[in-house]
């Protein structure tokens, strides 16, 4: 696939595509409304981080541009036949399952190129050893390939999902809290990661958190998200919007600042300096 | 040829496809799904009593007809998966017993007892030639579809989104798991023919490496348990099927035991 740390330098170009789109969206559970006319649209190439309060219906939004649920009004619209990667929030693999990652790996998408008859329905794509390795090192992880899933940390697995959602080449990466129970400077890190995947790989990424402060610096345009749209755009107008400021409170802003130095200088995880600058022409 | 030998090939065939099957209901957290389904197919040896309808054929129908109706009401948010699953079983022994009694009982009693406790040496060539083929199937179904429901048990929303046809395989895991226990009730009879599918599973994950090793190993002790439990069980005269169960015990106590001395 491709070179490892010499990519950074192309940008993709044809970031006009539009890969996803919420038109006017609801949803609601039993008769509480969870969403409430949500616009949403995310091109190839962007980064969108959806952020908001608990209960503020983030999971409930990627769920339906995901077409895990159907929304009660409005339309969610996917290109033709684009290919998602998606990291759930917490996927707690059953003890009793005894999976290795490369196990848990080559079962990242069934083959399309079987007969549309019955009994080709659950065959499995096959991914050389090769291919499962690079994906890995891609994320920093390559020595978890034989490891059982169930002795992965929470780092470890979140970069395991990753790779495994890279396997697809997909066109969008969904990602529900993808630094949950990482530690800080893990989590600088893991968002460092998603940024490299996205110049390398020109996929759109779609995330959810409510650690705003870290995200900031690692995404090009914001959704804040409380039931309905409260404001949306570059981080930077986000965090000088009144309601993100009435939402989160007025230090917000500030934590943006220390965040986006403290991101300048942490880069060399791959040994790629001057990311900051690269991604800043991106947004 | 002795007349066991046809029970011991009957239940060798139904531990080999309960492998597979009771490794996917662990991994699943559904290991009370057979229970249910063999409670409700008790409704249909007693439709079968009332009717005069082959016991074999009834059993199996209605057993497809409760997966089915499970795979709906799963779905449905009134209750979660558990309590679903013992309305279901409830429901369907109930009927059956009322309907038994109401239809009177001129020496048909046994034959509900007999599902009740399963009678492994009362079946016929006949009998056997048709479970061999249905297990036959059953088993080349789930060797198809395998990766897709090991994608499932590990998180039926990644597996969608990943493009795994999850209803359709979903479905299908509870009609093969029906086909087991309807053919399983006559043998391992409708209490116990869960046990053959949770136990050799559980004994099993002490000693595999991967889901398929689980799922051969589970089918393994299975058949293993089957072996002991006729041999002691002609000997000495004793009911066969809890003896299969008590074996397969014994392997996942004496495999728990291994692994704790082992580390």
């Amino acid at each position: 696939m491709e070179p490892a740390s010499t990519a950074m330098t192309s940008t993709p170009m044809n970031s006009t595509e539009l890969l996803l789109k919420l038109n006017k969206v609801s949803w609601s559970a039993g008769n509480r409304l969870v969403l409430n006319n949500i616009d949403l649209s995310l091109h190839r190439g962007e980064i969108l981080t959806v952020i908001g309060p608990n209960g503020a219906g983030k999971s409930c939004l990627l769920k339906l541009a995901l077409g895990l649920s159907m929304p009660a009004e409005g339309r969610v619209w996917r290109a033709p036949s684009v290919r998602i990667g998606y990291m759930p929030q917490q996927i707690n693999i059953n003890p009793y399952l005894p999976l290795t990652v490369a196990d848990f790996m080559q079962l990242a998408t069934p083959k399309t190129t079987s007969p549309a008859w019955f009994l080709g329905l659950g065959r499995q794509h096959h991914f050389s050893r090769k291919a499962m390795l690079n994906a890995l090192a891609e994320v920093g992880v390559e020595h978890l390939l034989v490891q059982p899933v169930q002795q992965l940390s929470g780092g470890e697995m979140q970069r395991v999902l990753l790779a495994r959602a890279l396997l697809k080449q997909p066109d969008i990466l969904v990602l529900d809290e993808p630094v949950q129970g990482v530690d800080v400077s893990g989590q600088a890190e893991l968002y460092g990661i998603i940024k490299t995947l996205r110049d390398r790989h020109g996929c759109a990424v779609l995330m959810v958190s409510h650690d705003l402060h870290v995200v900031m610096a690692a995404t090009d345009l914001v959704l804040c998200l409380n039931q309905h749209v409260c404001c949306s755009g570059h981080p930077e107008l986000v965090s000088q919007h009144p309601e993100y400021l009435r939402l989160f409170g007025p230090t917000a802003a500030s934590d943006l600042a220390i965040y986006t130095h403290h991101h300048d200088h942490h880069h060399t995880l791959h040994g790629d300096p001057a990311s900051c600058d690269e991604d800043c022409k991106h947004g | 040829m002795a007349d066991w030998l046809w029970p011991l090939l009957g239940g060798l065939m139904i531990a080999a496809a309960a492998g597979p099957l009771g490794s996917l209901l662990l991994w699943r957290r559904m290991a009370y799904f057979g229970d249910s389904l063999a409670h409700a197919s008790l409704l249909g040896v007693a439709l079968a009593l009332m009717t005069d309808l082959p016991m074999g054929g009834a059993v199996m129908a209605v057993c497809l007809l409760v997966a089915l109706l499970l795979s709906k009401l799963l779905d449905q948010p009134e209750h979660g998966a558990d309590t679903w699953l013992a309305i279901t079983a409830y429901a369907g022994l109930s009927m059956a017993l009322v309907l038994t009694a109401a239809h009177s009982d001129d020496g048909h009693g046994h034959a509900l007892e007999d599902y009740l406790f399963g009678n492994l040496l009362s079946i016929s060539v006949e009998q056997l030639v048709a479970m061999s083929i249905g297990l036959g199937l059953i088993l080349l179904l789930l060797w198809r579809t395998w990766a897709g429901m090991i994608a499932m048990a590990i998180n039926e929303d990644t597996a969608r989104v990943d493009g795994w046809p999850t209803r359709t395989l979903r479905t299908l895991l509870l009609l093969l798991l029906a086909g087991v226990v309807a053919a399983g009730a006559k043998v391992m009879g409708v209490l116990l023919i869960s046990a053959l599918l949770v136990v050799p599973a559980a004994a099993a994950r002490y000693i595999s490496r991967s889901p398929a090793d689980m799922a051969i190993r589970a089918s393994l002790i299975g058949m293993l348990a089957v072996g002991s439990g006729v041999t002691i069980g002609v000997s000495q005269h004793l009911p066969i099927a809890p003896l299969v169960v008590l074996s397969a015990m014994l392997a996942l106590f004496l495999l728990l035991l291994r692994r704790r001395l082992l580390g």
